[in-house]
Formats: structure tokens, C-alpha cells, sequence
């Protein structure tokens, strides 16, 4: 007797079957977010200065909100992993390039993948100056430990973006670096990331074309929901939505790309099927309202479809595909890029996730097309 | 249907886990205090290695505030996305329907039985005095 198994088939990237590997040669996959971690916060100490050292191992951080050395919900998994992406010698997945060759990049077919590291990154500290010396040497580490060692790795220009003069400082050092490919921001910083205090990065990233990332997450000190500190995990996960759709409407409502045309930014692992109805609403303000925000020439919709591209993990999973392929229709194929997370227990493999009935073109599309020309990987 | 010799059942100590090959396919074989059960390794979700994953139980609550952990150490959690899947039944937990992992009937036999056949034992020796885990695959 046997149990019915509703896709017995499925290629998978942790199988071992041949099948399963044939079938996913066919798709190459460019990854727009992949974390690499320090194994400690030992590993950076070579690209940090004796005065930034010292004040980590006398002071420590001066984060913007509580629990800063901890976790702010627990994360259902060793620090948010897969559990079989923890290295054989343990410690942080991502931390090991030769496993991570063989279970993320060999195994998911990867040809690019921009890295976005989240962890001793010092991002949103609020001592401008530490968060830009970590900021630095977070930068020297992926291209030392990482790009220069694997040529499918792409480093991402790390900024201390609560201070823009510093992060503009750090994107004129490395954005005519071959190895960086975009440049990073979290969503919730100490204000929305439309107003104009910000206006130098993007000012920088058009300038060298480099399009700009907006991860999940945060130390603004501001909870993902805008109702309050949630309980559980679920909710701040849930809530990232929440979070991304308030940052985007700075953007588009302030006027950002109408000040810079060919500012290109990424919304990294919001998850996406929200993202039609908040640029229905927009739109609709914008019709009733527009004298407010007199500098948009165009319904706010325009801005983000020109500007905005989104990451499709975490993936969304309707019962029936066919809600899927609508709100693929209504973003616009062309808008979606595939993210995996590894190696974060919320990981999309890209043999399984995204529905066959799209058909190979678009599935090569989000998969890899869309990325390797914002990117411009050639 | 053929029946495969997969472990002796020392091999696979209470409360242990051991992946084998049953034609080709990854199978994971579960002891739940001396009761064995196999499952394919491949989560019917996105292909997660359930050999990797958690082994835990059932926290459940019958009204907001009560709680009841039940059925330790039968219970796996994918170690992708955390899908908990009934090792007994191969059934998810929270769509027991249509999420769940195919299992394979599981029979001790003893060594002297197994010897005589019909079985495929191609990967190691099987002695008179041993039991052996088979799988009907």
C-alpha cells in the first residue's frame, strides 16, 4: 500500500535523483538575493581599522532598538536557516564557500548571484561613523572572501544609510568595481527612504547605473507593522508587506523618479502579490489628490512600473495557481525577479517554485532574463 | 511491487533515522520506539530533505491560553519551511489532504527469512541470526 503523493516528480535541488538535475539544466538562474555570512565578527577584523576594533570589543553597537545582539522575534530555525544549510563545522550558513558551491550553487544551477549580506553588516547603528567603518570592511570582505574566489558571486555596495554624505563616500569607492552589482538598503530606516536626505545615494546610483536593493528588516527601531510591536514571528514576517508598501509609496509620492529617471530599485523578499492593489490605491489618491504632490507629471503607478522591480521570494502560494498567473499579469513579467534566500528557511528553490503553466519563456524571464539587464551582466 | 532489505534494525537505533536507496530513490527510514516507518526523502512541497529536518511532536491547544505537546519525536519538520509531516502516516499536519509525503510499507523480517527470498539485498550481508528493516517499493 502506498500513500498519493501529489507531485511525486518535482525535481529537487537536495535530491539526488538524475532526473531531478536534468530537468532543472534547462533553466540557468541569476539569484538577486543570496547572504553570505562571517563566520564571526573575528573574520571582518582584517578590514577593520585598530580604532573600530576596539571600540566593537569596548563598546559594541549602538543600534536603534532593543535586542540588537539578539533576534527580535525568534526565527522558527536556527538563526532563520535551513537546517541542512549549516555548514559541517556549524556556525552561520552561508559561511562556507566550498558548501555553499555544492548545495546552493552547483545544485540550483546558479549563473549569478548578488549576495546581500545582512549579518555584522552595521547598517542602521546609530553611530554613523562605526556603521560606516563596518559598512567598509563588510564591502572589502565580499570581494577578498568572496567575488575574487567565485566568479558566480556578485557583492552588493553596503552603505551606513542613516548617514547619506558617508554612504555616498562608500558608493563612489566601489561602484566602478566590476564585482558590485547593486547597492544596498534595508526597508525600515529612521525615515522613509523617499524623503530627500536620501536623494545623494540615488543621485550615486544613477550616475554609475547601478540599481539600488531594498532588503526586509531594519534596526530603525520602527516595528515591520505600522499597528505596533506584534507577538509572534508570523506577524513580522507577514507584516514585511506592510512595511515595503510604506517605503514605496515615499519613493514614488516624493517624487524620486521624477528627480532621477533612471533610478532603478529592487524590493528584496516582501513577497509581491500586494503590490497591484497598493499601486491600484496609489493611483486612485493620485487622481483625487494630485495637487498634493504637484512635482508627479504622471499617475504614481507610472513611477514604479518604470522603476521598481520586485524579488518573488518569499513566494506566494494560492490554493489555485490560476490567482498566481493573475497577479504575474498585473505586476508585468517583466518587473519579477527570482530570488532563492539561501541559505534562509524561507528559501525558494528555483526548480519547484514558479508555475510550469507560465511557459518557458517567462519562466527563463523571471528566472534570469529580467536580472542579467538590470544587473547588466551582460 | 518488490520488497527491498534496506538495514538491519540495529542499524537504526529508537528514536534514529537512516537514509537508504530503494531503486534509484531516496528513502528515509524512522524508528519510533522500536516501530519502523519509511518515507520518501523529498517533501511534496518544494523537495526539502526530510532526513535533515527536525524530529519534534505536536504542540496543540484546545482554547486560547491552554496548550498540549503530545506524540514527541514523531513528528518531522521539513528543514526547508518547516512543513510537519506525521512520520506514522506521511500526512501534513496542517493540510493533511493534499500535502503529503509518499511512505512505503515497512516489515522486520528475520535474517533467516530474508535469506530465503524473495527479497533484493544487494548492498550488504545479511546473517541467519539478524532482523532486517524491508521496504515494499
Amino acid at each position: 500500500m502506498t500513500t498519493d503523493v501529489r507531485t511525486p516528480n518535482r525535481p529537487s535541488a537536495a535530491g539526488s535523483s538524475t532526473v531531478a538535475r536534468a530537468a532543472q539544466e534547462r533553466y540557468k538562474v541569476i539569484d538577486s538575493d543570496l547572504h553570505p555570512s562571517a563566520r564571526s565578527l573575528e573574520d571582518l577584523k582584517p578590514f577593520l581599522s585598530k580604532r573600530w576594533w576596539d571600540h566593537l570589543q569596548t563598546y559594541g553597537y549602538r543600534s536603534r532598538q532593543g535586542l540588537y545582539q539578539g533576534q527580535v522575534y525568534p526565527k522558527a530555525a536556527p538563526f532563520a536557516h535551513r537546517r541542512d544549510a549549516i555548514p559541517p563545522e556549524g556556525g552561520f550558513g552561508g559561511s562556507n564557500l566550498e558548501f555553499m558551491r555544492s548545495q546552493y550553487l552547483d545544485a540550483c544551477n546558479i549563473e549569478v548571484a548578488i549576495m546581500s549580506p545582512l549579518n555584522f553588516t552595521g547598517q542602521g547603528d546609530d553611530n554613523h561613523e562605526l556603521s560606516a567603518a563596518l559598512a567598509r570592511a563588510i564591502n572589502e570582505w565580499q570581494v577578498e572572501c568572496w567575488t575574487r574566489l567565485e566568479p558566480r558571486l556578485r557583492a552588493s555596495i553596503v552603505v551606513p544609510y542613516e548617514d547619506t554624505a558617508l554612504s555616498v563616500e562608500e558608493i563612489e569607492r566601489w561602484a566602478e568595481h566590476p564585482h558590485f552589482a547593486q547597492i544596498l538598503l534595508l526597508t525600515r530606516t529612521s525615515e522613509p527612504l523617499g524623503r530627500r536626505r536620501f536623494w545623494p545615494i540615488y543621485e550615486a546610483a544613477q550616475k554609475h547605473g547601478l540599481p539600488v536593493g531594498i532588503h526586509v528588516f531594519g534596526a530603525s527601531g520602527h516595528p515591520t507593522s505600522p499597528a505596533g510591536w506584534p507577538s509572534y514571528y508570523m506577524e513580522d514576517m507577514t507584516s514585511h508587506a506592510a512595511a515595503c508598501q510604506g517605503m514605496l509609496a515615499s519613493f514614488a509620492l516624493e517624487g524620486v523618479f521624477e528627480r532621477f529617471p533612471g533610478l532603478k530599485i529592487i524590493n528584496i523578499e516582501g513577497g509581491f502579490a500586494w503590490l497591484p492593489a497598493f499601486e491600484w490605491r496609489l493611483d486612485k489618491h493620485w487622481e483625487r489628490m494630485r495637487g498634493e504632490v504637484p512635482h508627479l507629471k504622471r499617475p504614481p503607478s507610472e513611477y514604479l512600473r518604470e522603476g521598481l522591480r520586485i524579488s518573488t521570494q518569499p513566494f506566494e502560494e494560492p490554493e489555485n495557481p490560476k490567482h498566481l498567473i493573475d497577479i504575474f499579469e498585473w505586476i508585468g513579467y517583466d518587473r519579477l525577479l527570482f530570488a532563492t534566500d539561501y541559505p534562509h528557511w524561507d528559501f525558494d528553490d528555483p526548480a519547484t517554485t514558479l508555475p510550469r503553466q507560465i511557459g518557458p519563456e517567462r519562466m527563463q524571464q523571471i528566472l534570469s532574463g529580467n536580472a542579467r539587464k538590470l544587473y547588466r551582466l551582460g | 511491487m518488490a520488497r527491498y532489505v534496506v538495514a538491519s534494525v540495529d542499524d537504526i537505533g529508537i528514536g534514529e533515522r537512516k537514509l537508504v536507496d530503494v531503486r534509484g530513490r531516496p528513502v528515509v527510514v524512522f524508528n519510533i520506539n522500536g516501530e519502523f516507518f519509511a518515507l520518501l526523502d523529498r517533501c511534496p512541497h518544494q523537495g526539502g530533505s526530510l532526513c535533515a529536518g527536525k524530529m519534534t511532536g505536536l504542540v496543540e491547544a484546545g482554547a486560547v491560553g491552554e496548550f498540549k505537546y503530545s506524540r514527541h519525536g514523531e513528528i518531522v519538520r521539513c528543514p526547508w519551511h518547516g512543513w510537519e509531516f506525521d512520520v506514522r502516516t506521511g500526512k501534513s499536519y496542517c493540510n493533511p489532504e493534499r500535502l503529503r509525503v509518499r511512505q512505503f510499507p515497512v516489515t522486520l523480517e528475520a535474517g533467516a527469512q530474508v535469506v530465503e527470498g524473495p527479497f533484493v539485498a544487494e548492498t550488504f550481508q545479511v546473517t541467519v541470526e539478524d532482523k532486517y528493516v524491508v521496504i515494499e517499493a
